[in-house]
């Protein structure tokens, strides 16, 4: 017989009955909640059903909520945070709402707090759930339809999807990092190329990556299409857990990290696919289209229709409209309107020292946002100096939230200007109608605010620690 | 939810790769109440100009596809987001039947919760769907095909989400019929796993 992959272990440990059609039902070990969670506790009350388990659902306030004052930026804003605490405050369910000092983007404040754990099932009604299997989670979005199934029976229904290894190996050089990683596959792959597969990141440059890191690479998973993606749980993910408010401890903790351990893939696993990239070949990386397939080393140049084929020939040609960009033009160069760091891809501790690493002594050219994906990680930050660096650029130091990725809390990018962004999604009208989003990691980020264009970060690295 | 087998109506094209979730209801409308309709914010960026009018050049916006209810789009259709306000602008404008050669997985999930079939076809047979609408299909759930451009396309659908759609089943219905079993395995894994709640929750 052969081994069991990772995925395999945790969806076993989740099996209620299997139904004969294939469909699984599976408990649910965290579900987290969001603003944007309104129409499938309305799907709830309709029937009168109550919240099955409140004590393994968490709320927490981020799509919408300001980073610049406490005012929302309108009144369907307000009612949308509104709606969430209400429907904390009925169904008694833990809430870190905009008054909470634990408050921030779901996907930073869940691991933070220590409410993903390896080996859990966790859902949430975001597509960027599969951030959490950084942990070694099995961690997938969801729509409202099945948000209101979870609330109503701590289980959901699925196939399972086919597994996949994905193993980056050898070591990344200087500048580059976790986005790079990540956006080299899905421009490799493709946004729809992970289509009904549980990616496990393995590999040398895996292992070496931090939690946050992990977090990151994790994040964009679903920008490849994947149902998820995960990392084995090795003595970084147990360093990184350990002492977090709602993990284990004492005994608990010494049977929880028995078990965790057992969940790596056997040595004999089988995997449906498997893919490696060298990690020493992957480059800093933007995006120059309208999905985060389009993306390429910074060294490259901007693609031209007319050396590709039919749809595919309409696609680079719509989407150099939409971005205003020319084709066959190097990408270095190219003048931004603004910058944003932050989102739940790129706000976290690592990716704030990053960009400061960067910025620290140098001026902005352009505007530019920082948004933190907590207020854990804002107070940090402050406490090492890192606001100052920002502010000291020229860049304003917000509070924590979706902010500027989203497009839905007042924080946006105007028509037709140009933004370099830590955020995951270059969709059009992604961070505000007609605004042009280049994804790529919080140093590239910096560097794009110090030279006003995108640009290479590594010569900017040359003596300092990245 | 009604189930169906069967769905006769004019399909229209809308030749483009990559539609995700954001351009086929952009955020700034999924405050609203479902009650209110969600119909008129579908693909609301694309079809509509900066100061609000309809581009007339946009194929949802012509005469000629007034009342379809299948839609003909490229590869990787509804990716992103997992905004099931997705499906409802689509379901709202009067959509029963979305045929691409790739999904996002999320946003075919939410299409089978409202009754929505996210039909698979070939990149080819897109393509010839695509040269031929506007045009009158009929699609089948039984059978797997769809009819009415030619010879008949058999899709792709996970055996799951078909009998799903043509039993319209509700899942909240069918796991009250397993909440013994739930509650056991929760016992169970509360006793063997006891690490997998909370803490601070007690």
């Amino acid at each position: 017989m052969t081994g069991q992959a990772l995925f395999d272990k945790v969806w076993d440990a989740h099996r209620v009955l299997d139904r004969e059609d294939g469909a699984t039902l599976l408990w649910v070990d965290r579900h987290f909640v969001h603003e944007g969670s309104h129409h499938a506790f309305g799907k709830l009350d309709a029937r009168g059903l109550p919240l099955r388990h409140p004590e393994l659902t968490f709320g927490v306030a981020d799509h919408y909520v300001p980073t610049r004052g406490r005012e929302p930026a309108s009144e369907a804003i307000a009612r949308m945070v509104a709606t969430l605490e209400a429907n904390a405050a009925r169904h008694r369910f833990r809430l870190f709402g905009l008054d909470d000092p634990r408050q921030g983007i779901v996907h930073v404040t869940g691991p933070e707090q220590g409410l993903t754990l390896p080996g859990l099932l966790v859902v949430c009604g975001d597509s960027h759930t599969s951030t959490h299997g950084a942990l070694a989670a099995f961690a997938f979005g969801i729509g409202a339809t099945e948000v209101a199934h979870v609330l109503a029976t701590q289980t959901t229904w699925q196939k399972k999807p086919k597994r996949m290894r994905l193993r980056i190996e050898g070591a990344t050089g200087p500048g580059v990092g976790a986005k790079d990683i990540a956006l080299n596959w899905i421009a490799r792959l493709g946004a729809d190329g992970a289509r009904g597969h549980a990616i496990e990141y393995a590999g040398a440059a895996v292992r070496a990556l931090s939690v946050e890191g992990r977090l990151t690479l994790c994040n964009l998973s679903i920008e490849g299409g994947a149902r998820c993606g995960m990392v084995a749980p090795d003595a970084v993910t147990l360093d990184w857990l350990k002492g977090r408010p709602y993990a284990p401890d004492g005994a608990d903790w010494d049977s929880a990290a028995e078990a965790w351990t057992g969940l790596a893939t056997d040595a004999d696993a089988e995997f449906d696919r498997e893919e490696v990239l060298d990690a020493a070949e992957i480059a800093p990386i933007v995006t120059w289209g309208t999905s985060p397939e389009d993306a390429l080393p910074i060294t490259g140049t901007i693609p031209d229709p007319a050396r590709a084929d039919g749809a595919a020939a309409e696609r680079i040609r719509a989407a150099l409209d939409y971005m205003g960009l020319s084709a066959g033009r190097p990408l270095i160069g190219t003048p931004v309107d603004q910058v944003f760091i932050g989102s739940c891809t790129n706000a976290r501790i690592e990716d704030l020292r990053a960009a400061a690493a960067v910025l620290q002594g140098r001026q902005a050219k352009v505007p530019g946002l920082v948004s933190p994906g907590s207020r854990l990680v804002k107070l940090q930050a402050e406490a090492e100096g890192l606001d100052r660096i920002f502010t000291a650029a020229g860049l304003e130091w917000a509070g924590a939230g979706c902010s500027m990725c989203v497009g839905m809390n007042g924080d946006i990018v105007a028509p037709g200007k140009r933004c370099a962004s830590t955020t995951n999604r270059n969709f059009r009208g992604r961070q505000g109608p007609g605004a042009r989003t280049h994804l790529m990691s919080p140093a590239m980020v910096a560097a794009a605010a110090v030279t006003g264009t995108l640009t290479d970060v590594r010569p900017l690295l040359s003596g300092r620690a990245a | 939810m009604a189930g169906w087998t069967r769905h006769q109506g004019l399909a229209v094209g809308l030749p483009r790769e990559g539609i995700d979730t954001d351009q086929l209801i952009p955020a700034r409308f999924m405050s609203a109440p479902r009650s209110a309709g969600y119909g008129g914010f579908l693909l609301h960026d694309l079809r509509m100009d900066a100061a609000g009018r309809p581009d007339t050049d946009f194929p949802l916006n012509k005469p000629e596809a007034a009342g379809a209810s299948i839609l003909i789009a490229r590869r990787n259709f509804g990716g992103g987001s997992s905004r099931e306000a997705a499906v409802y602008a689509l379901a709202d404008a009067g959509f029963r039947v979305v045929a691409a050669p790739s999904f996002g997985d999320i946003f075919g999930a939410n299409c089978v919760g409202n009754g929505l079939l996210p039909a698979r076809v070939t990149e080819a047979e897109a393509e010839r769907l695509l040269a031929a609408a506007p045009c009158r299909l009929t699609v089948d759930l039984e059978t797997g095909t769809i009819a009415g451009c030619g010879d008949d396309i058999a899709f792709a659908l996970d055996p799951v989400w078909r009998l799903k759609l043509i039993n319209g089943w509700d899942d909240i219905d069918l796991t009250a019929a397993h909440a013994e079993a739930i509650d056991a395995f929760a016992a169970a894994r509360r006793r063997d796993a006891p690490w997998a709640w909370p803490r601070a929750a007690g």
